[in-house]
């Protein structure tokens, strides 16, 4: 029993040495968890691999986490909608230079029966400012991602100083954007989400888009690659091929061509000085 | 994985991404077992047979290591394979090598601790006779574990258990890759934040029926051992 | 036979546990023979000599040699304790692993068993897992474990204390015939009878102490001290 054991355990370590040897050419992306939930990734990078035999493997994370993985040295590439936090990427020499990609859009959801009375608004600082002072329950991500970033912004904006609001209406959860979804589909709360991740969500419950199309809410995603000269063990020339790709024409469209329902999720505008 | 489809339809058309995600945890979680057992089963014998200073506090410390949390373990490890941690060069962080470091590291305290209370029972019972026929004490270790080799097999049992149930470690070393470092548990995750709550508790269902899978075939494999031995 | 062991000689042996002497200056020799039987009330000390003979205890004070030596590990020394232990295997097994332990080398288990498992009567029970024996082939197991060692010494525990007449006369007989054979049996028994019929010399032990020692023939006969006589009739020692 002893040396039929032994042979088990040979052969599988074995079998783990092989595999790590068997290269197939590949980089890792740290990306966002709500990108990876759109179905995006699923779409393009089978499209990728088929034009350059390159397999991405996508860690998929807040972005925050996401930005922290790349400043380790874990990733090669790291893609992520935060212009703020991925300019401040760059400075610290983590990132070599940032191409604009897409961008698609932030919807606030909410509750069909809408308690706080901000349905159909175009004005998504104007009704943040309603859910306040209504006290309208709101879930965050809380969590350092592009959404939470872009929703710190606009309570910003309105005025409001939401770290001190945290309390029975208010409800950061530290959590993904299907974590934040769920748990207001659960307790009747309003969240703000990407349209890609919300096109998606299969537990919609009783939620409905209720303010949509302020430029406000507007989501730019960029690439990057991880800066070699601090990671030497940086795959650069994968990666900027897959960076390439992304701004080419032929990912460009490839970013168009993903609908859900008939729906375009993600605009591409690498061609946007100013994305 | 098409994200309408239930579980009970994955498992039936063979659907290669859930084969896939069965193999990868069924791998993951079997090599950590096995080599939790390397290591603990000796480890855990050689605290049940020698006295030394401290001995007392280092059994509380290895049945308190039992219930680390996952999570924690997979932080830890996460820090040290990561590019700029000590092990960076290594390369491991997302793979399942990383995943099966993480789950060795949660399963051997289990195996040990469970190992060293088997044995040390045991030994009561075999301490006159083995000294008795003047046994040394490598074929001391050797008989006992051999002797207690059932009990021992239910500690390696549990030690499964722990790691095809748990997600904090392999998910946080493993990075959850599509097709790559996904397991059933991450992939119950993903599928939950997704919103795909069917299909997150079908496969869940899928989990647990593996699980009892395995622990049925060990019974079964017991039972015509015990028959034989006695 | 060589005899590396034999005579076992007590030197003013006292061993304590605590602060209980279970031997309390026992001097006394163990010689190539007819069997020396010890008996004496519970808690005499009968066990503790037992084990201290075969090497297993270590005196508090006095010495114990082995034809003169200090203790070398105890290969041609076996013992059969009071409740002996069967490893979860089978009887045969339980045999294979006491001559690998005694370091008969495989290719002669095969014959060894056989030979052992006659000689107590076991051949029927050669597969059955050793813990399902009934308490008297187990120790009837056990013998043939200790014989396994070809030793030149056996100590006994009172080897038949829980069994029924038939396998009480099963293992004396064994008994006898390994003592004829040339090896020297230490016995402890409670049996009066099975004393009489066994001891080539007695032992009396009470509190840790050698009350007397004499020839089977005398000590039966006419017993020398008080304790031996009241322990004859049957009556309590204090």
């Amino acid at each position: 029993m002893m040396r039929r054991s032994l042979a088990i355990a040979a052969a599988v370590l074995f079998a783990f040495a092989a595999s790590a040897a068997a290269q197939t050419k590949s980089i890792v992306v740290a990306s966002t968890t709500s990108t990876q939930d759109s179905g995006l990734f699923g779409y393009l990078l089978p499209l990728f691999k088929a034009r350059t035999g390159i397999e991405v493997k996508v860690v998929a994370l807040g972005t925050g986490q996401a930005l922290d993985t790349a400043r380790r040295g874990d990733a090669d590439v790291v893609f992520v909608h935060a212009k703020s936090e991925e300019l401040k990427f760059l400075a610290q020499g983590f990132g070599v230079k940032r191409y604009p990609v897409m961008y698609n859009d932030f919807v606030l959801v909410g509750p069909h029966d809408d308690p706080a009375g901000i349905k159909g608004s175009v004005d998504i600082v104007a009704a943040l400012k309603t859910l306040q002072a209504r006290k309208a329950s709101f879930i965050s991500r809380g969590d350092r991602s592009g959404t939470h970033i872009a929703e710190l912004k606009l309570w910003k904006e309105a005025g409001i100083d939401i770290s001190s609001e945290k309390g029975a209406w208010y409800k950061s959860i530290g959590q993904g954007m299907g974590a934040a979804l769920n748990t207001a589909a659960a307790s009747g709360g309003y969240v703000l989400s990407d349209r890609g991740t919300w096109l998606s969500f299969r537990n919609k419950s009783d939620l409905v888009i209720v303010v949509e199309g302020d430029k406000r809410l507007f989501n730019q995603y960029g690439v990057m690659l991880v800066n070699p000269a601090k990671y030497p063990s940086v795959k650069k020339e994968l990666g900027q091929q897959f960076i390439d790709w992304l701004v080419s024409r032929e990912g460009q469209q490839a970013i168009a061509g993903y609908k859900i329902d008939g729906e375009q999720l993600f605009f591409p505008d690498a061609a946007d000085p100013d994305a | 994985m098409p994200d309408n489809a239930s579980a009970l339809q994955l498992v039936l058309t063979g659907d290669p991404a859930l084969v896939a995600i069965v193999q990868l945890a069924l791998i993951v979680s079997l090599s950590a077992v096995l080599f939790a057992a390397v290591i603990g089963v000796p480890l855990g014998a050689l605290i049940a047979l020698t006295s030394f200073r401290g001995r007392d506090a280092v059994i509380v410390l290895l049945n308190t290591m039992m219930g680390l949390p996952p999570v924690v373990i997979g932080l830890a490890v996460y820090l040290l394979l990561s590019r700029s941690g000590p092990l960076g060069a290594w390369g491991l962080l997302f793979t399942p090598q990383a995943m099966v470091i993480a789950q060795t590291i949660l399963v051997t305290p289990i195996i040990a601790a469970l190992a060293r209370q088997t044995i040390e029972d045991l030994w009561t019972e075999y301490r006159d006779e083995l000294a008795a026929m003047s046994v040394g004490p490598l074929r001391r270790v050797t008989t006992l574990i051999w002797d207690a080799r059932f009990s021992l097999v239910t500690a390696l049992l549990a030690g499964f258990g722990r790691a095809a149930a748990e997600v904090g470690a392999v998910i946080i070393v493993g990075g959850n890759i599509d097709g790559f470092t996904r397991t059933m548990t991450t992939a119950i995750a993903l599928e939950t934040s997704k919103g795909n709550l069917p299909l997150a508790i079908g496969l869940g269902l899928v989990l647990i029926a593996i699980v009892l899978a395995v622990n049925a075939m060990a019974w079964a494999m017991r039972r015509a051992a015990e028959r034989l031995a006695g | 036979m060589t005899a590396g062991d034999l005579p076992i000689r007590f030197a003013a042996v006292t061993i304590e546990a605590g602060t209980v002497a279970l031997l309390d200056n026992v001097s006394l020799a163990l010689e190539r023979g007819a069997p020396t039987v010890l008996i004496g009330p519970n808690g005499a000390g009968k066990t503790t000599l037992l084990r201290a003979a075969m090497g297993l205890l270590a005196p508090t004070r006095g010495s114990i040699t082995w034809d003169g030596g200090a203790q070398a590990p105890p290969t041609r020394r076996a013992i059969v304790f009071q409740r002996p232990t069967m490893l979860r295997r089978s009887a045969v097994a339980n045999l294979r692993f006491a001559l690998a332990a005694a370091g008969v080398p495989r290719p002669q288990h095969a014959a060894a068993t056989a030979r052992l498992l006659t000689l107590v009567g076991l051949e029927h029970a050669a597969e059955r897992p050793a813990r399902r024996l009934s308490a008297g082939e187990q120790q009837r197991l056990a013998l043939a474990r200790a014989l396994a060692r070809d030793p030149a010494v056996l100590f006994l525990d009172e080897p038949t204390a829980s069994l029924d007449p038939a396998s009480t006369k099963a293992i004396e007989d064994v008994i006898r015939a390994v003592s004829l054979d040339g090896i020297k049996v230490v016995l402890a028994t409670h049996d009066l009878g099975e004393a009489r019929r066994l001891a080539g010399d007695v032992v009396l032990l009470h509190r840790g102490r050698i009350v007397e020692a004499a020839p089977a023939a005398t000590f039966f006969g006419r017993p020398g001290t008080e304790e031996g006589r009241k322990f004859l009739a049957g009556e309590l020692l204090v």
